[in-house]
């Protein structure tokens, strides 16, 4: 600790993060603007950074470091923090995949079912081991954990589209499908996760929720108060029934 | 024990194709639980789901009723629905947010009303693209018929519900871990105490985190009655369950049968459920209850599929997946490859299951590919020691949350019940079933 850099002054601008001196420049203005939409969904922005991610690779088909960059200007943390978070998770991709990521699943249903085999198969028919891409960049292949697809073993994934339980034969099949694009309409590219976007904004505001709380701890009272009053007047007359 | 007629209480949709549209929902139904609902005090709509006896669906069978009461009192209190299903052989959820999506909202809606919540997040696993896009599709045409959003229906309770995807991780199933992961971090579980979600959850906040399938039955409760549910099954098992099948069975898929009343073995064989086993090969061992459960052998097939009954002969019935193998099935291998899982999505907080399931899956490796040594099991029973101390079931622990103790089941299983094949492994370098 002899080489220190010059610390930072509390209270400095840093070049990126919390005090947003980063502007976003590397996601579009329309995926800027559906991250700004849903951010406004959660009580603090961080709680966005994995659907900020998702839609960074809905971009780019991959986590680039520039989309960090911009995730972590948005949410307020920094770059480091979102490449922390992110290299957790399985489906966030923080180096290139194919256009299409197949994934194959090998956990236990699926072993029963052959799934060694076909991945086996996949790996040699495709040129590549699991975790590889194809040399025309088109397919990366993936030995997965349970995608809970468990009754259609063994199980395949193409970009987390399910497609049912593959053979040698239907593998080779679909594969070819995906390179000529006869499967776009139902496979979107990798990256592309939920093409249903959200329709409106929350209603929920804190001081309706608070009136509405309030009125209806009222009529609550209210109606207790009245089945007492009811209850206290059928006692009362209780000896004439 | 005899395979029942129940009510199809979360499953009534399924044989439509169009189950998951509104027009479809309505048409059935929809949405009149919540109506009903609305017209109740709060507390009685919890009270309904008391009585139910409602256990919760996600793995542990907490008791619904009970977690809601044990709810903090706060100004600001959130819903979090699980929808991150990975426990391997666990398919239920899968199937009921994309094939009836708007199920899980009502049931959602009328939990919030219940616990007077104003803010749910249902929380789905990544991968579930469909499901993803079923359930905002339905939250969409929620919000637009007045279900959803302000002023439910004109009652004057408004709740607002965000769909937000998981992106891969098995442990985000695990509830603290999944908040840690739904405020934008990494999905590392909360030790307990202090943080039950109940008291300190969702940004501090009193949280309660729901399975999807426990919130899909609130509907059928609340227009029915607690009392119609807690009717059927048995002792502490009410209502109906969702039971996913699969393995060595022809037809595998998910069951709606009621609790208690039907055993493995008819799950298993009977035509109109499992159909048997193909190949007219024989039962070899089941799990009953998701990967994290101890096995049972065909002397335990005519066990009830209720929760305590599967409890007291030393397993779980877990998250409802039953998985079947025959007699062909490799024990060595099918648990290696169970071990492998846990080693992979070990996320790395604690040390004994970081380090534990990396060097459990080596030496499963090793015996399977023929390079096991004769004190190989020793050292595994011993390595399962380290993170379940005593191998005791239900187990101890020593890590933060119980994927840790789930690692040792599938290897303590199979050493128990086919230690001959281990040895057989070990002395002849290789596997016998290749």
């Amino acid at each position: 600790m002899t080489d220190q850099a010059t610390p930072t002054p509390v209270g400095a601008p840093r070049r990126s993060g919390r005090h947003g001196a980063v502007q976003p420049s590397h996601l579009s203005s329309e995926r800027l603007t559906r991250a700004r939409e849903l951010m406004a969904l959660y009580p603090e922005p961080r709680s966005a950074l994995i659907p900020l991610c998702h839609l960074a690779q809905e971009q780019d088909g991959w986590l680039t470091p520039e989309a960090m960059v911009d995730v972590a200007a948005l949410v307020g943390v920094t770059p480091t923090e979102v490449l922390g978070t992110a290299s957790f998770y399985d489906m966030l991709h923080t180096e290139p995949v194919g256009t299409h990521v197949v994934a194959v699943c090998t956990n236990i249903a699926c072993l029963l079912g052959g799934a060694a085999e076909l991945l086996e198969h996949a790996e040699s028919s495709l040129g590549v081991n699991a975790g590889g891409t194809t040399a025309d960049g088109v397919i990366t292949l993936e030995e997965a954990e349970c995608l809970a697809d468990c009754d259609r073993a063994p199980c395949v994934q193409v970009n987390h589209r399910f497609v049912g339980a593959q053979t040698a034969e239907s593998f080779d099949a679909l594969m070819a499908d995906l390179r000529s694009g006869a499967r776009s309409e139902d496979i979107p590219s990798h990256g592309t996760l939920i093409r249903v976007r959200r329709s409106t904004g929350l209603e929920a505001d804190p001081e309706r929720v608070a009136a509405e709380r309030a009125a209806m701890a009222e009529a609550q009272a209210r109606r207790a108060a009245e089945a007492e009053a009811a209850k206290a007047s059928a006692g009362g007359s209780g000896g004439a029934s | 024990m005899a395979i029942t007629d129940p009510p199809k209480i979360v499953t009534s949709r399924l044989p439509y194709a169009d189950s998951h549209t509104l027009e479809r929902y309505l048409a059935t139904g929809g949405y009149d639980g919540l109506r009903k609902a609305l017209t109740m005090i709060p507390e009685a709509v919890a009270a309904e789901v008391d009585t139910a006896s409602l256990l919760g669906r996600g793995g542990a069978g907490f008791p619904a009723g009970r977690k809601w009461a044990m709810l903090r009192k706060s100004p600001v209190t959130y819903l979090v629905v699980n929808g991150d299903e990975s426990e391997p052989a666990t398919f239920k959820d899968h199937l009921l947010v994309e094939r009836d999506p708007h199920q899980l909202v009502e049931g959602v809606v009328i939990a919030a009303y219940a616990l007077q919540v104003s803010r749910v997040f249902i929380f789905i696993r990544g991968e579930f693209a469909l499901g993803l896009e079923r359930v905002q599709a339905a939250v969409n045409e929620a919000y637009a018929h007045g279900a959803l959003g302000a002023d439910i229906f004109g009652s004057g309770f408004s709740v607002d519900v965000v769909v937000h995807p998981g992106a891969g991780a098995y442990i985000c199933g695990e509830e603290t871990a999944l908040l840690e992961s739904l405020e934008g971090k990494r999905g590392f579980p909360r030790i307990k105490p202090p943080f039950f979600p109940a008291a300190i959850g969702l940004y501090g906040e009193p949280t309660v985190v729901n399975n999807v399938e426990t919130m899909s039955n609130l509907p059928w409760i609340v227009n029915h009655g607690g009392a119609a549910f807690a009717a059927l099954g048995e002792g502490r098992s009410t209502g109906t369950r969702l039971f996913a099948l699969a393995g060595h069975v022809n037809n595998p898929g998910v069951y709606e049968l009621e609790m208690v009343k039907t055993t493995f073995h008819d799950l298993i064989h009977a035509p109109v459920l499992g159909g048997g086993i193909p190949h007219g090969r024989e039962l070899k061992a089941f799990i009953p209850g998701g990967v994290s459960a101890p096995w049972f052998g065909p002397d335990q097939i005519d066990l009830p599929l209720g929760q305590d009954e599967v409890a007291a002969a030393g397993s779980m019935l877990g998250s409802g997946s039953i998985v079947v193998m025959d007699d062909h099935t490799c024990a060595v291998r099918a648990s290696w490859r169970i071990t492998k899982f846990f080693s992979r999505e070990s996320c790395g907080e604690c040390t004994p299951c970081r380090e534990g399931s990396g060097w459990l899956e080596k030496i499963m490796e090793r015996i399977e590919t023929g390079q096991g040594r004769d004190e190989d099991l020793d050292l595994l029973l011993d390595a399962c020691d380290n993170i379940a101390p005593g191998l005791t079931w239900p187990p101890q622990q020593t890590t933060i949350c119980v994927l840790g103790p789930s690692i040792p089941s599938s290897i303590g299983s199979a050493i128990q019940m086919f230690r001959d094949e281990f040895l057989v492994h070990i002395k002849e370098g290789g596997c016998p079933y290749e």
